[in-house]
């Protein structure tokens, strides 16, 4: 039974299913009192590791949590109390759940709202506990196997081995998910938005990332079919690698500049710089993951980039919050949040939190090519505020002697007001179209509702007429222009993109071999 | 040789001995020998100074007097860091000054 979906990380996968959305098995009691309190100080060290791996990727403030986390579970006193109940013939489970709840109603009793929210840390705790004890040898996924459910959290995707293969397949998640960005720059097979079927799912499955879609106890002529498109796709991937060192350039001999986008400092660990010509977009919402970050972080963050890029140039969006990507204490809740208060919007509106973003940026420029540029214009009014803000702080940082430099600033071309009357824009530095989002609102269909895929696409022809008034208007002004969204990235998309006048792709690491395979095959 | 120190300090920090500051207080009394004890009343209940969960359990907000006492190797050492760094409000106030 074939099941169509979206994809989210192309490749392909074969293998058995493994149910993400199992109910979470139940410990099973161990022969002895000694059995029952190893398992239990297994399963602590088990919460402590996954913690310990989570702490290594999180900024200051969830670093800070995570930590303390780690020194609650790593305490004596913690587990003290369970251990000797398991002595007196309590099995592991039920004694650390009853040393917990006590724990958690000290915290819930106390007249101080910050203690009383601990108690919310300590059921994390608890029940990470509990997830290892019952987790004992037989939750994890067999190695290649094909992780199906609902949604999936990013600790289960980095807890996953990947090195023999295996992919995601989700009901519900999005392209534009957390776990789906690890996916593409991991080459995690990855589908999303598929629908679900009525009966229970096991046995093996055929999963193509590449179309989007899921193959349910496959028959032996779809499997056939199904490996000739895998190892079709295998070829082309290795074809690509060989065009990774060199600059792009058309079959006409055009040369195209294709850059990287990256969502995290570390992401830049895995790509050579030589490869690609820069660092088109870098999204600056991870280091406002779960807090607000301080102008240290953000300082050390952007240069770890700029360093790392050497004199090639480096894109910086400042916050884009709000939409999908909510953020306590910064972003709003609304009804409609990709009309609301977002990106520029949001941070005009909170300019405490921007003025940090914009000293850290003036303090990093020093350590190369860096530019910055806005998310959500769409009034020449928005980027005139944001280029003064950025005057006002450079004047401070003058005046307390503090090394900076101020980058050219750009703007994201994504709200289609911006288009349809550029000439506000002619003083902008460089252009760089977000196709996601200029294309659902172009085209009035949510990049995150599966139902209505099939409008969001960017070879619709009013997206494209768009690109390439964007593309004429910047040759005409002198102005740069490139695209930085996942259109950027996908074959099948890049030849409309070229022909629409763009010379300037921002693709995804592991997208980038294949869209030089993409460019030097188009006629442009 | 056996020593013993007491001392007690005004916690001044804004949310009072939270996580992360009793991680930080936790992690310097274990690096003294000595036995280092907290509470929130002269009279006690003196609680394990190395111990995050008995720290936090003293749930001591801002504005708590925090008593402090060390026994053995190091203690006066020991009392004396600690103050230190709840008088420096746990080395958070630059972090929370410049996100402000």
């Amino acid at each position: 039974m074939r099941v169509e979906g979206i994809p989210a990380s192309p490749g392909y996968a074969e293998g058995p299913l493994f149910d993400l959305d199992q109910s979470t098995a139940s410990y099973k009691a161990k022969a002895s009192a000694e059995e029952e309190q190893a398992a239990l100080v297994s399963a602590i060290g088990k919460a402590v590791g996954r913690l310990a791996a989570l702490v290594e990727t999180a900024d200051g403030e969830a670093a800070g949590i995570l930590e303390f986390h780690i020194a609650m579970l790593e305490d004596d006193a913690l587990s003290g109390p369970a251990l000797a109940a398991i002595g007196s013939g309590q099995p592991a489970d039920a004694a650390w759940c009853a040393a917990l709840d006590g724990e958690i109603a000290g915290y819930e009793a106390s007249d101080q709202d910050y203690f009383r929210a601990r108690a919310a840390d300590l059921r994390d705790i608890r029940d990470q506990v509990l997830r290892a004890l019952s987790e004992e040898g037989e939750i994890t996924a067999p190695p290649g196997a094909i992780l199906y459910g609902e949604d999936i959290a990013p600790t289960r995707f980095l807890e996953t081995d990947w090195s023999e293969g295996g992919g995601i397949a989700l009901k519900s998640g999005s392209t534009a998910s957390h776990v789906a960005m690890l996916a593409r720059s991991r080459g995690v097979p990855m589908v999303v938005g598929l629908d679900a079927p009525a009966a229970p799912i096991t046995g093996d499955a055929l999963l193509d990332a590449e179309h989007g879609a899921i193959i349910f106890s496959p028959s032996p002529a779809e499997t056939e079919a199904f490996r000739q498109s895998a190892s079709s796709f295998a070829d082309r991937l290795g074809a690509a690698k060989t065009f990774l060192t060199a600059p792009a350039v058309t079959k006409a001999g055009t040369a195209v500049r294709v850059q990287v986008n990256i969502a995290y400092p570390s992401d830049v660990e895995g790509i050579q710089i030589e490869t690609c010509d820069g660092v088109g977009l870098m999204r600056t919402e991870f280091l406002f993951g779960k807090t607000l970050p301080d102008e240290e972080t953000q300082y050390h963050a952007y240069r770890k980039v700029l360093e790392w890029a050497g004199g090639k140039p480096v894109t910086i969006r400042t916050v884009d919050a709000g939409g999908d990507k909510p953020v306590p204490g910064f972003t709003v809740e609304e009804t409609n949040p990709f009309l609301g208060l977002r990106g520029i919007r949001l941070s005009l509106a909170r300019l405490d939190i921007f003025r940090v973003q914009i000293r850290a940026l003036l303090r990093a420029a020093i350590h190369g090519n860096l530019r910055v540029m806005f998310p959500m214009i769409a009034t020449p009014d928005e980027y005139a505020q944001a280029a003064a803000l950025f005057a006002e702080e450079r004047a401070a940082l003058v005046a307390q002697g503090v090394a900076h430099k101020l980058p050219p600033l750009g703007i994201m071309v994504e709200v289609p007001s911006v288009v349809l009357a550029p000439e506000g824009f002619a003083d902008v530095a460089f252009f760089s179209i977000g196709s996601n989002d200029l294309t659902q609102y172009v085209m009035a269909a949510a990049r995150d509702n599966a139902a209505v895929a099939h409008l969001n696409s960017v070879r619709q022809p009013a997206v494209l007429r768009l690109i390439a008034a964007v593309a004429a208007f910047g040759r005409e002004k002198g102005i740069p222009v490139s695209l930085c969204g996942d259109a950027g990235g996908d074959p099948a998309t890049i030849p409309a993109l070229l022909e629409a006048g763009l010379r300037d792709l921002s693709v995804a690491p592991a997208q980038l071999a294949m869209a030089k395979a993409a460019i030097a095959d188009a006629a442009v | 040789m056996s020593a013993s120190a007491e001392a007690t300090v005004l916690i001044t920090h804004a949310v009072g001995l939270h996580a992360r500051p009793s991680v930080k207080f936790t992690k310097l009394a274990k690096t003294f020998a000595a036995e280092v004890e907290v509470a929130v009343a002269a009279n006690g209940p003196w609680f394990d100074a190395k111990s995050i969960v008995k720290v936090m359990a003293a749930k001591a907000p801002k504005g708590t007097m925090l008593h402090i006492r060390a026994k053995g190797d190091g203690a006066t050492q020991a009392v004396k860091a600690l103050v230190d760094l709840v008088q420096r409000d746990f080395d958070e106030d630059a972090d929370h000054a410049r996100s402000a």
